[in-house]
């Protein structure tokens, strides 16, 4: 082991910089030990203790370098670049960076962009309360995209917005346009007088696009969560909504979506729907018509009835087509595309995205005469036993929780729903494969890249492959073309619906014609 | 509501980045939050927290908490025998030491040494052995200088018979009153554990001749104001706590002259100003009385979430906070990231250590850093980190305290006022300054560095809090 050590006479340098370079010489591989201090009593005392000779002359205004190494050459070398550190003259590195702080919480957010309004929260769902108190605490109105936050939080949270004036939309509310920006997954849907209000996420999207597609458009869309017309919860967010949309000078018609409320609920809502005086335009999805309407409430059968209705509400009074049998030229093409069918193929199989459209098809095939089952069954249909494999009329919501742990939900990431697809129409038993395919934002960008593919791949490997029938939820300004989306699936053969209640009738027609 | 639809939608994004970019694109003004799970992921504390952000009587407590605190004008008027003056101190054997509370047993190795000397110096103990078997025991008690306002560095050992700084609160009729210590000069002293004959002799001399002469010249200086003393430090690189070169050199110079006018014989004016002039750290437990006095004021205001204390006892990290008076929440100290002295490294290093962190606590120290470059080198740092270290403080204050400004921020006054919901809630922890003890009692002082408070010693005061106002209710 070789030691140098070099004393420079009259070198003042303060400790600190001093230790720097000694830890910066300890650092290195090639050194043992090394000590860089001024020459007090002190230092000298420890430099001994740590194993160095004090066979040199130096005093307190004198700096030494001490360094012990197995290579003499190493330490020359080193020593001459201590001396250059040692005396070299500073670099002033300047104030040239400006400061910026990373905004970790929502209330340093709201002081780098004080005029905000909305918060938009995602995070995971134990976490999702508190996010969302937090902001309704600042003053802030609350989109909770989150799931998994327990009814008593979902109360507290909505109590005290409604105590404050302040809307929250969720948890588990998937979409919103609020004041035209679209929130969470959202289409781009043109201004327009008709409000819409909506428990359910693909439920608010079908409708606002119908509307869209009708040539109307929306002054706001609101989701309130799918348990916000549960009896506990009451429905604060829904007549909270309600209430605005009445004074909402925008608004002239008002659309009220969900799945049947809690009795008691559902009672609330149609007494505030029908002390409005704008038209209120209801769907409760299952729900009689007649039970609702009444004092200038109307009521929906379908989801794409709900947008025509409020559409025509604006040129007068909304009345409800009864949906009757097929015209001729949709049975002739239905008979085309299944005419070389074989004749075990009689079942109607779902794989669907979206919950509500899973939910509707379910009620519409129920009405007529299908019975089936599901991961989510509407009463009177059976719960699936293995979700994983279908049985005779099988219609499955590959959004649901059980498909979704631990990956993408199928509108952002398709491929477990298109394996789904491909395994329907392997099945010889398939008449028709019914399906769903959800545009705008926060939804896949190329939705049906894959599911082209897939349905090839189906085909040509089934002579006698299903039926597709299919509907595109999305405008023609959507981020992914609408138009496009059609002109593929249609030039593979697929029937494409203009919404999901048209592709279900079409698809019960096909079964009840192979089954009778 | 209506609100909102009369208003040009403004989204703050917390979550998925996805939905923040689409929202942009739609052309609405949105930003993103780095989100991490507050309390770094205990849900019951972030929902605590979340009921606590905002209320309006939290806000009035530290308002009120707040302007207690820049409402002190702590004065240096005396300087006393610590069992006259600190409050039923001399009833029994009893010894103070840093920090929160803690046992015998569990004590790091300079704050024993520290007490065993400390008992030998009042003659309690014949000699170190007795003290320790006295100390365990019970025989002698010992309690933290903060349950009798009163401050020390590293282990803080007050004992009855030690002189102590009087600093009162100029402002208040009740002159309310704080205590301290003598800095004691580095090497082998007992705030470090050391307790040999040397260490005790000085402790003797600092009793018999340096404080007599100091009380006396006092009296001929008169009430010496801290504020203005610290405050001018701050422009000249001192961050009084681990930098007091400035702040020495001004109380030497407001002392010196009123020395020679006292009645001590020479040769004491000349021991007593040499050991002075020999001592950088010599102001620093008087910037501690100083502290621990504007901090009492702002004690005990019902709901508030300022914290009043920030201490160490070389294991475990505590805090005060004003909304739930006495009470310490504890957690292990964090690691120091420092420089060591040659031939020292981290594995002899003891935690955290000593009552200093109170100069934090009330804006200077490390949320003063700025106006102290030479500090932040002992983390490898530039000057630039030093200010951007206290501005990074201005977040998770409640204000900011005008007496003390830091030129390198065009003269901004310091972060002050620690709120312990913003600490929770943005996940930014105080900074301190400290100086690394030997874990070995006497060996002293092996390095200096920068650490920062441990998270959970400010979740635990807000769930306190919390269940407080609960009960109440």
């Amino acid at each position: 082991m070789e030691t140098r050590i070099k004393v420079f006479k009259n070198l003042y340098k303060d400790s600190v910089s001093l230790m720097q370079i000694s830890a910066e010489l300890l650092k290195r591989p090639d050194i043992d030990g090394a000590s860089v201090a001024m020459a007090t009593e002190t230092n000298l005392h420890q430099l001994q203790e740590a194993g160095f000779e004090l066979n040199f002359d130096a005093g307190p205004n004198d700096l030494f370098v001490a360094i012990r190494g197995a290579d003499a050459e190493v330490l020359d070398t080193i020593l001459n670049e201590v001396e250059g550190q040692l005396t070299a003259a500073p670099v002033d590195q300047g104030d040239s960076g400006t400061y910026s702080q990373p905004n970790t919480s929502v209330e340093m957010a709201l002081d780098a962009q004080p005029d905000a309004n909305l918060a938009l929260i995602s995070v995971p769902g134990q976490f999702a309360a508190a996010e969302a108190m937090k902001s309704l605490r600042l003053g802030l109105n609350v989109m909770l995209f989150s799931d998994n936050v327990s009814l008593e939080q979902e109360l507290e949270l909505k109590q005290y917005a409604e105590a404050n004036d302040l809307l929250v939309m969720g948890p588990d509310c998937g979409t919103a346009i609020i004041n035209g920006t679209p929130l969470g997954f959202a289409n781009v849907v043109r201004p327009g007088p008709i409000g819409v209000i909506a428990a359910s996420g693909t439920g608010l999207q079908e409708v606002t696009c119908r509307i869209h597609q009708l040539g109307s458009g929306i002054s706001q869309a609101i989701g309130t969560g799918g348990h916000d017309l549960a009896e506990q919860i009451g429905g604060i967010s829904m007549l909270h909504g309600m209430r605005a949309l009445a004074k909402d000078p925008a608004t002239e018609i008002i659309v009220l979506i969900s799945k049947p409320p809690a009795p008691a609920v559902a009672e609330t809502i149609l007494n505030l729907a029908r002390e409005i005086e704008k038209p209120v335009i209801i769907h409760f999805l299952g729900a009689e018509p007649e039970s609702l309407e009444g004092n200038g409430v109307f009521a929906a059968e379908t989801l794409a009835q709900t947008a025509e209705m409020a559409v025509g509400a604006l040129s007068g009074s909304p009345s409800r087509t009864t949906e009757g049998a097929l015209d001729l030229e949709a049975q002739q093409r239905l008979k085309q595309v299944t005419g070389n069918l074989a004749s075990t193929r009689k079942f109607l199989r779902g794989a669907f995205a979206g919950g509500t459209f899973c939910y509707e098809a379910q009620l519409l095939c129920r009405a007529a005469g299908l019975k089936g089952y599901s991961n989510t069954p509407v009463a009177g249909y059976l719960s699936l036993d293995n979700i994983w494999s279908s049985r005779e009329n099988t219609l499955v919501d590959l959004g649901d929780d059980d498909f979704t742990k631990g990956r993408a939900h199928p509108m952002i990431d398709p491929s477990l729903r298109n394996e789904r697809i491909l395994m329907e129409a392997t099945d010889t038993e398939t008449a028709v494969v019914l399906f769903d395919v959800v545009l705008g934002y926060g939804a896949s960008e190329e939705p049906i890249a894959e599911l082209v593919t897939t349905i090839h791949k189906a085909q040509s490997e089934n002579p006698s492959a299903p039926a597709f029938i299919a509907h595109v939820c999305g405008t023609d300004s959507d981020p992914q073309s609408r138009e496009a989306t059609i002109e593929t699936l249609e030039s593979l053969g697929v029937l494409v619906a203009s919404n999901n209640a048209e592709a279900t009738r079409w698809a019960t027609h096909i079964v009840l014609s192979r089954q009778s | 509501m209506t609100r909102l639809f009369d208003q040009k939608i403004s989204v703050l994004n917390i979550g998925l980045q996805s939905f923040a970019d689409n929202i942009a694109t739609a052309g609405a003004p949105v930003s993103s939050i780095m989100w991490q799970p507050p309390a770094e992921g205990q849900i019951e504390a972030g929902l605590v927290l979340a009921r606590l952000l905002n209320d309006p009587e939290v806000i009035k407590a530290n308002e009120i908490a707040m302007e207690r605190y820049l409402g002190v004008e702590p004065v240096l008027v005396d300087v006393q025998t610590a069992g006259d003056v600190l409050p039923d101190f001399r009833a029994d054997k009893r010894l103070l030491h840093s920090g929160p509370p803690i046992a015998w047993q569990d004590m790091c190795g300079p704050v024993k040494g520290a007490l065993m000397g400390a008992a030998v110096y009042e003659g309690w103990a014949k000699n170190v052995e007795d003290a320790s078997r006295m100390l365990e025991s019970g025989e002698i008690q010992f309690s933290p200088c903060h349950s009798y306002n009163a401050v020390g560095p590293m282990a803080g050992i007050i004992s009855p018979s030690m002189p102590v700084w009087v600093v009162e609160d100029a402002n208040s009729e009740a002159r309310h009153r704080t205590f301290s210590n003598f800095n004691e000069g580095l090497g082998k002293v007992l705030r470090f554990g050391a307790n040999s004959t040397e260490v005790l002799d000085r402790l003797r001399w600092i009793e018999q001749e340096l404080a007599p002469t100091l009380q006396k010249t006092l009296q001929v200086t008169g009430p010496i104001e801290l504020k203005p003393i610290m405050a001018q430090a701050l422009h000249m690189g001192d961050e009084v706590h681990n930098r007091n070169a400035a702040a020495t050199g001004i109380l030497i110079k407001k002392l010196a002259p009123s020395i020679l006018k006292t009645d001590a014989s020479t040769d004491v004016q000349e021991r007593v100003l040499s050991f002075l002039a020999s001592n950088d750290h010599f102001f620093l437990n008087l910037s501690m009385a100083a502290c621990k006095n504007m901090l009492n004021a702002a004690a005990g205001v019902p709901n508030s979430t300022m914290v009043t204390v920030m201490a160490r006892n070389g294991v475990n990290f505590g805090i005060r906070m004003s909304g739930t008076g006495d009470q310490w929440f504890q957690a292990p100290a964090n690691p120091v990231d420092g420089l060591f002295f040659p031939g020292y490294g981290v594995e002899d290093a003891a935690a955290d250590l000593g009552d200093s962190a109170i100069t934090e606590t009330a804006g200077v120290g490390g949320f003063a850093m700025a106006s102290s470059p030479a500090i932040v080198k002992f983390v490898g740092g530039t000057p630039q980190d030093a200010t951007n270290n206290s501005r990074r403080m201005q977040s998770i204050t409640l204000g900011t305290n005008p007496a003390f400004t830091l030129p390198p921020l065009n003269f901004a006054p310091t972060a002050a006022g620690i709120d312990a919901i913003k600490v929770v809630d943005r996940g930014v922890l105080p900074i301190i300054n400290t100086g690394i003890a030997h874990k070995e009692a006497g060996v002293g002082q092996i390095g200096a560095g920068i650490t920062t408070a441990p998270l959970q010693c400010f979740v635990e005061a807000l769930l306190t809090l919390w269940a407080k106002r609960k009960g109440n209710s």
